[in-house]
């Protein structure tokens, strides 16, 4: 299979890598760059748990393919804290324990966070559909919740 | 040490029981905690699994030839590179058969070969290169088909265990339980009301996000190393090394962090393979499951057919209790039923109780445990007379339940007498919670319901290394599923009277520790965290004979208060108060490093119980229920980190909540899973809960030093049963199958208002 070479942007950085035709966005970003944040949890858009941000759209990276992202921006859960400062989503989720086990936490976390930045304050109902497109099997999601909530009223205030 | 138990419900604490953030908490939203997939090694193999189409097909030939010409393609795996070496152990045997098929596929999605490639798309082109000449045979998928006398036999010799007589003719029931006391018969004929009803609940699957993942590598010298998620790297090092025929201090197992296992991951499936692959490859072999192969080839739990009949008095006072379970566990013996048939009337103080069940085979794959494996089908059967019999007798449903409940001395259905148990504190508290006495609107029901489980206990073995900066590593055995890290760290700090940040819990591989269990039976927090707090007893004593080399005094004069070794008394001497700090400091001249250890296998696993209340809207015209409120209450023991245990709590009902309503193994009648994902197999999402309230109530365990009991596991055993009566309760129509999904409800509502008319 003969290799496509592609030209993007991750978190900021220049990135070029090659891939196969067949590769998805998450196959390259784990197997290919060692952005192993993203989880794939059932590849076919389902879970969440791969969820990237390409030109600032919340997307699944298992949904898209590697080949396709020449020239797109891609943001992924490796860079969401800032240096050694953690994004306020980042600090509430451990504050709350919006977390059990944290395999589905990346994809809330990118999910939460292009929430907030397009309604920054959000009702619960509209939190619960933000988020209905990631699967969590622990927490019952009441805390994800809260801590989204919680986040979104701190960052109103700062 | 003896366990000095008596303090714990009057002990003052100054950590347990705080909400501090969890020590991986960074590693966790920061995209940094390396999961089972997230692993990789220099020359790393890719493998991938064929698996049989067929629910039941003998297996007459595999032919791989194709698949080793192939370039890149450096090693195929069939049972053949698997021999038996299980030695009569018959559990052992069935792992063994069902991590690859032998002379039968015995359920669609059971591996027949593997194959270990350079990369992924070699590997899948590889898998198409296998053929494999089957013979299918007539398959089975339900529980009551799989009983009657003429269903196709998964075992043609199986003769059923536990009757009398003992069966002579083969059939798929592996094995007869019963579990009771007092005389049924007698107790009926004391009854003014009874209620009889039958049940079926479908198959589940734990729905954990991470799939099945592994990295093996197994050199010719036959010592490996194997990366995989698990809730127990121990079981899997003694497993896989039984069955590939290896030495246990050879194979070094490293527990990844784990995307939910809720029992899922308390067997092997991929691990095995994967090593068999790396040591004919003699490379590095990656394993990672897809969720399709997650649903068809890993252990849903059992689905069951249940019928329950209740007598009461018009008082009020239940006087038998008769109940008959009957559940598959897919392919091989083992369902749950036995738990299932213990746990039945478990929250009762019953005179005459008999539960009797059936563990089936058919053609589904093995069953695993699954949060209080075998309970919640039970339950719901119970709990749904139960409520049903309350409105019958004239009573409200909670005070029923009051009247009738198990508390301490109470002779349990399973055999045992009651200790001290929290059964009736959750009644009473749910009685006065707020959301009993909500108003409820058109088509709005409530229901309850109440439910136990056992709790574990089991081996445990624990290393706590005094760093001379005072700070304190905590080796554990246990995987962290969901914060026990954080819970180890508090019980470590309580009892050494250190700083909870002053103390680091590792979970560590095979090589660093003694065996450890699998994180099963809700036993870590319990089992591992008594572990910590010996073993930092331990690491006291050794602190204080320290401090008393450093003051010339003897050992048994010195005493450990608040983090500080000090003289016992003013005979002893008088000395300043030493810290952990000022002693670990001068540890390098005093005798070297300070640790402190234990091992043991723990008993006095107290019980646990909950009562749940929930408020569902139906929607006549789709037959769509919503969840509009849900209480949990239950007994914790102790709390030590409430966060967890709400999040336990929590994520126990939204579970039980998704078997209620939407989740189910749906089989066509070729005998093939029709919904092997997310999309089609459906757990609730953000979108269809409303928050989800808890209390936790305190009676402590008298088993445990602080007066921990597991919670893990009960908070899904009420929610089946507390969905259904709330539903029926907005409808007036009884629901008896689960999940009660659209299609389901509106029949039954059809059916009813059809009644209705003919009635009229």
């Amino acid at each position: 299979m003969s290799s496509i070479k592609v030209s993007t942007t991750i978190n900021g950085d220049p990135t070029e890598y090659v891939c196969e035709a067949d590769e998805t966005l998450l196959d390259v970003l784990r197997n290919r760059l060692g952005l192993t944040g993203a989880k794939e949890g059932c590849s076919t858009g389902d879970c969440g748990a791969c969820s990237v941000t390409i030109d600032g759209r919340l997307t699944c990276s298992c949904l898209v393919l590697g080949a396709e992202m020449d020239g797109a921006e891609i943001g992924t859960i490796e860079g969401m804290a800032s240096g050694e400062k953690l994004h306020p989503l980042q600090k509430k989720f451990i504050e709350h324990a919006a977390l059990q086990c944290g395999i589905c936490t990346p994809g809330f976390l990118i999910a939460a966070k292009s929430l907030l930045d397009h309604n920054p304050k959000p009702t619960e109902t509209e939190v619960r559909f933000a988020l209905a497109g990631n699967l969590c099997r622990c927490t019952g999601y009441d805390k994800i919740v809260r801590a989204v909530m919680d986040t979104a009223a701190e960052m109103r205030r700062a | 040490m003896p366990l000095d138990n008596a303090e714990s419900s009057t002990r003052k604490y100054k950590v347990v029981g705080t909400r501090p953030n969890r020590p991986d908490g960074v590693d966790k939203v920061t995209g940094r905690a390396r999961f089972g997939a997230d692993a990789v090694a220099p020359g790393q193999l890719v493998g991938l699994i064929l698996r049989s189409p067929h629910p039941h097909a003998k297996i007459k030939g595999i032919d791989a030839s194709k698949a080793l010409k192939l370039a890149g393609v450096k090693a195929v795996v069939t049972s053949a590179d698997l021999p038996d070496k299980t030695d009569g152990d018959a559990m052992l045997y069935d792992v063994l058969v069902n991590v690859m098929a032998r002379e039968k596929a015995l359920y669609q999605g059971h591996a027949v070969a593997a194959v270990a490639a350079t990369s992924a798309s070699i590997a899948r082109q590889a898998l198409k290169l296998i053929k494999v000449d089957y013979e299918i045979l007539p398959h089975v998928t339900d529980v009551d088909e799989a009983m009657k006398p003429n269903a196709p036999l998964l075992y043609p010799k199986m003769i059923t265990d536990g009757m009398d007589p003992k069966p002579k003719k083969p059939s798929n029931v592996v094995r007869r339980y019963e579990f009771g006391h007092g005389d049924v018969e007698a107790g009926f004929k004391k009854a003014e009301i009874i209620v009889e009803r039958s049940f079926k609940t479908e198959a589940t699957h734990q729905g954990y996000i991470e799939p099945h993942a592994c990295l093996a590598n197994v050199g010719p010298d036959g010592q490996g190393e194997l990366w995989v998620c698990t809730q127990g790297h121990f079981m899997v090092r003694d497993t896989c090394a039984r069955l590939l025929g290896m030495d246990f201090s050879k194979l070094r197992v490293t527990a990844s962090e784990i995307g939910g296992g809720f029992g899922g991951k308390t067997t092997v499936f991929i691990e095995p393979i994967a090593l068999a692959l790396s040591r004919k490859a003699n490379r590095p072999v990656k394993v990672v499951m897809s969720r399709e192969e997650v649903f068809k080839a890993t252990g849903p739990t059992s689905s069951s057919s249940i019928d329950v009949k209740i007598g009461a008095t018009k008082d009020g006072r239940i006087v038998a209790g008769d109940a008959t379970l009957r559940y598959q566990g897919g392919a091989f013996a083992g369902s749950p039923v036995e738990f299932g048939a213990m746990t039945a009337f478990a929250q009762y103080d019953l005179d005459n109780v008999r539960a009797v069940g059936f563990d089936v085979v058919c053609n589904r794959p093995k069953q695993a445990a699954y949060r209080a494996p075998g309970a919640p089908m039970a339950n719901f059967a119970v709990e749904s007379v139960i409520e049903e019999l309350a409105h019958k007798v004239g009573m409200e449903p909670i005070d029923f339940r009051i009247k009738n409940a198990a508390r301490e001395g109470t002779h349990s259905s399973y055999g045992p007498v009651y200790g001290p148990i929290g059964l009736l504190p959750t009644l009473q508290k749910a009685r006065e919670h707020p959301h009993f006495k909500a108003p409820l609107g058109k088509n709005q029901g409530r229901g309850m319901a109440c439910g136990f489980w056992f709790n574990f206990g089991g081996q445990s073995c624990v290393s706590m290394n005094i760093g001379v900066d005072g700070t304190v590593g905590v080796t554990v055995g246990s995987p962290d599923i969901g914060g026990s890290r954080a819970s180890m760290c508090l019980m470590t700090a309580e009892e050494l009277g250190i700083p909870y940040d002053k103390v680091r819990a590792v979970v560590a591989d095979t090589g660093t520790l003694g065996y450890n269990d699998v994180t099963d039976g809700s036993r870590t927090t319990f089992a591992t965290g008594m572990a910590c707090i010996m073993a930092a007893r331990d690491a006291i004593k050794k602190l204080c004979a320290r401090a008393a080399q450093i003051w010339g005094i003897p050992e048994d004069a010195v005493v450990w208060e608040n983090g500080h070794a000090k003289p016992a008394g003013s005979n002893a001497g008088n000395f300043p108060p030493m810290s952990l700090k000022e002693i670990a400091a001068q540890a390098p001249s005093t005798g070297g490093p300070i640790a402190g250890h234990h091992e043991f296998s723990a008993d006095g696993a107290g019980v646990s119980f909950a009562t749940h209340i929930c408020d569902s809207e139906v929607d006549p015209e789709t037959g769509f229920t919503k969840i509009l409120r849900y209480t949990v209450l239950q007994d914790a023991g102790k709390a030590v980190h409430p966060s967890y245990v709400e999040g336990q709590f929590q994520g126990g009902a939204v579970q039980g909540i998704g078997w209620a309503l939407n989740e189910e193994y749906i089989y066509g009648k070729d005998g093939r899973l029709q919904n092997a994902g997310f999309l089609d197999y459906r757990i609730p999402v953000c979108s269809d809960l409303p928050m989800i309230d808890t209390v936790i109530l305190e009676i402590p365990n008298p088993g445990h030093p602080y007066g921990v009991r597991g919670v893990g596991e009960t908070s899904i055993v009420p929610p089946l049963a507390a969905v259904a009566n709330s539903v029926s309760a907005a409808v007036g129509v009884r629901m008896t199958e689960l999940p009660i999904s659209p299609p389901k409800l509106l029949a039954a509502l059809e059916k009813q208002s059809a009644m209705k008319k003919a009635a009229e």
